[in-house]
């Protein structure tokens, strides 16, 4: 990028900065597929840190949705929220897109996520978001600062109620032990 | 002539078919006469379907009785860059369900860019006794579970090809479920599974199937391993190690120096992860006979690397990052003269300054060294016009030029100017290209080049190029083969879109995302053209609340004789006369 220096540069500097920021927003390009980035973060860190085993996906942050009922998994770069809301906003997002679909077969074709049951999904009545962290342990999503949850979280389930219930007391224990930064 | 052709014996046109595989060569002789069609329908055994969504399964299996091997594609290309947002579909589980009491002797399956679930895996397990080969390449939706069940099924399994999908792995202990009886495996690529496989049982399988010849592992298998592998395996014609480092000990490097010196049929190479670059050299005793490179994924720079491939005197495909930079491809262009595939990937893809020194010169050397050069992937962050004006001129047997450079919109670095010049002498000379994927500063004036020279193009891959409708409407009117145009961020509108509808039946399919397509432009073509479908695809929200004249998100067109689909997700709305 070749920069002019006249007397607006210090427009010019605040442009070229935007271009750089919007640049890196830009979706799927460079074309290389996200499986990779995958790869290349693990490549990077090792290298970085001298070490020589890393298992993929421990530096890198898109994890897997999966959800009762759905047919197949979905995948989410929690780099991209800042926030729980924001992760919830889109989940519901991607959960309400489920149709009355007719892959998988046996389960339930009627599965159909209407205005209502959206409200309750991320409210905890009918659906209950959960997550496994690094110790491999099944987590209530929420119970923890956004940035420590990133950093442990290596997949997402969105449980029925009743499958939840049984984490509340481990994860609060958990929780209680923790220390926070 | 009639009569001779309805008197010819059927058993030996059968016979005479039989010879005939290509698909396009069987699609030609079904139209000669009703009475080839019929024979030729009955003694098909192999069918692609280029697009999941252009036939239903019931029509496939209708015409074609007898087939043994399907092979089917789901999401467009441009799935694997995250445009195609999760859920758009792509489902291979209503096809499986129809193929599964069709064909009870089907024996392959392999799939791409699909949406495979675990029930769809246990299907295919249980309902085909002589079930032979499953390759499921870029797809998702399924775990280990799935894999366990063709394992424990699938008796006379030959070939297990996993490559490039994303699977859930919960347990490594699928592997195990091959049982003991079980000895027919000539390839496995398990190269894409993220945890670690239960390496006994992996032995074990190994050492038992004397047919096998490809073994793609991944990263969790340790280098100290390897050699135990090999040794059980040295008729291995295509290898992928698993991470290739561990403390440099003697006793391992003469013990994976062994194995290797082992293979003498080893012919390709692909793994590497977390090299170790000490432990390189146990490899060289099979570079001289290697003809496929494959270092995409290893982080070897400098010399090491250089040295590494330049030993390889028989390449023919090499797939590396940039690391590689310009003097290491001087030095592949001196090597390796059969040279007829390469690819050179990002090792920083979204760093904001390059990281090494990788230009257009290394790939002109390439060009220069390499007469049978043939297929080119080219990550860079730099380009000029002459560069690719040489690259023209030295490659004319070029059938796939893909360029990627970083930069969007970036100039010919040297006069400022766009690049259209530099690839229309691609478009030119390189009379035989079938694939183009574009990048750059480009103006209408390439595509005008690309309509007028790339009779035999395919393929076209466009992003942030072009100026006005023209350019779209060049590409359209005079590429005659044109199959697939995938088009992302250029301003691309109604009117080319519109006058070339005809042409989009002749294709396969056009996806055009962050373009200036109308939601009206949409309706209309929907309604003009009953055998395409036309998708609006938008996250948005449904495009009839916004203004007719406002562009859709993204749009894919594809022809059909199989209507208007059924799973579709929210996101997504066919237009068709009657729906709209």
């Amino acid at each position: 990028m070749k920069v002019y220096f006249t007397h607006h540069d210090m427009y010019i500097h605040i442009y070229i900065y935007i271009y750089i920021y919007i640049r890196a927003q830009v979706v799927g390009w460079p074309p290389v597929r996200s499986f990779r980035k995958n790869m290349l973060a693990v490549q990077k860190s090792s290298t970085d840190q001298g070490s020589t085993e890393k298992v993929p996906g421990g530096n890198a942050t898109c994890v897997k949705v999966s959800m009762v009922g759905a047919p197949y998994l979905r995948k989410v770069d929690l780099k991209n929220y800042n926030s729980y809301h924001e992760l919830s906003d889109a989940l519901g997002k991607m959960l309400s897109s489920f149709t009355i679909g007719n892959c998988g077969g046996s389960h339930g074709t009627k599965d159909f996520l209407n205005e209502s049951r959206l409200v309750d999904l991320l409210n905890g009545t009918d659906y209950v978001p959960t997550y496994e962290d690094k110790d491999g342990d099944w987590m209530l999503v929420g119970d923890v600062p956004w940035d420590m949850f990133v950093e442990s979280c290596k997949r997402l389930r969105i449980m029925k109620g009743t499958e939840a219930t049984g984490l509340a007391p481990r994860a609060m224990e958990k929780c209680k032990n923790r220390s926070f930064k | 002539m009639l009569r001779k052709a309805s008197s010819f014996p059927e058993e030996m046109l059968e016979h005479v078919l039989s010879f005939i595989t290509s698909d396009k060569d069987r699609n030609a002789v079904s139209l000669v006469c009703k009475s080839w069609y019929e024979i030729e329908r009955w003694c098909r055994k192999r069918i692609f379907v280029g697009n999941c969504y252009a036939v239903r399964p019931e029509m496939v299996i209708r015409r074609f009785p007898e087939l043994r091997s399907v092979e089917l594609k789901g999401k467009p290309h441009f799935a694997d860059f995250d445009l195609v947002p999760d859920g758009w579909g792509g489902c291979v589980y209503p096809w499986i369900a129809a193929l599964a009491t069709a064909y009870p002797l089907l024996e392959e399956i392999k799939l791409k860019r699909m949406v495979v679930s675990d029930e769809s895996l246990e299907v295919i397990a249980k309902s085909f006794k002589n079930f032979k080969v499953l390759v499921l390449s870029s797809c998702e939706g399924f775990s280990t579970d799935g894999l366990a069940a063709v394992a424990a099924n699938c008796r006379n399994l030959r070939g297990l090809d996993l490559r490039e999908s994303e699977v859930d792995d919960p347990s490594g202990q699928w592997l195990s479920r091959f049982p003991d009886s079980f000895t027919s495996l000539a390839s496995l690529n398990i190269s894409c599974l993220g945890a670690e496989v239960s390496f006994s049982a992996l032995e074990r399988l190994v050492g038992r199937c004397p047919d096998l010849k490809t073994l793609r592992l991944n990263h969790a298998v340790p280098l100290d391993k390897l050699a135990n592998l090999l040794r059980g395996a040295p008729q291995l014609v295509e290898l992928g190690t698993g991470a290739y480092s561990a403390e440099l000990q003697p006793d391992v490097f003469s013990n994976l120096a062994g194995a290797f010196s082992g293979c003498k049929e080893l012919r390709s190479l692909s793994g590497f992860w977390n090299v170790f670059p000490g432990y390189l050299p146990a490899v060289y005793p099979v570079c001289s006979g290697l003809t496929s490179l494959n270092l995409r994924d290893a982080n070897i720079q400098g010399a090491d690397l250089i040295k590494l491939v330049s030993q390889c005197r028989s390449l023919q495909r090499l797939w590396v990052l940039d690391y590689i930079e310009d003097i290491g491809l001087e030095e592949l262009a001196a090597c390796c003269k059969d040279l007829t595939e390469l690819r050179v990937f990002p090792s920083d893809p979204y760093g904001a300054e390059p990281n090494v020194s990788l230009t257009e010169r290394g790939l002109v050397s390439v060009s220069e060294g390499c007469p049978k050069l043939q297929s080119v992937l080219y990550f860079c962050r730099q380009m000029t016009n002459a560069a690719l004006v040489t690259i023209a001129k030295n490659s004319p047997r070029m059938t796939c030029f893909r360029l990627c450079i970083i930069e969007p919109r970036a100039p010919d670095y040297q006069t400022l100017q766009p690049l259209d010049l530099g690839f229309g002498a691609i478009v030119e000379n390189c009379k035989d290209l079938r694939r183009l994927s574009l990048s750059g500063l480009l103006t209408d004036r390439v595509f005008e080049y690309i309509g007028t020279y790339a009779k035999k193009l395919e393929m076209l891959s466009v992003a942030f190029a072009g100026d006005s409708d023209l350019g779209l409407h060049h590409v359209l009117s005079g590429c005659e083969k044109l199959c697939k145009l995938e088009i992302r961020d250029c301003p691309f509108g109604d009117n080319a879109l519109l006058a070339n509808a005809a042409k989009l039946e002749t294709m396969r399919s056009l996806w055009m995302s962050s373009c200036s397509v109308s939601f009206r432009a949409c309706k209309l073509l929907g309604q003009k053209m009953p055998r395409l479908n036309v998708e609006v695809i938008d996250e948005r929200g449904p495009p009839d609340l916004r203004p007719e004249n406002c562009p859709v998100e993204k749009l894919y067109i594809y022809r059909t004789i199989a209507g208007p689909r059924f799973d579709m997700p929210g996101f997504v709305w066919t237009m068709n006369g009657d729906s709209v």
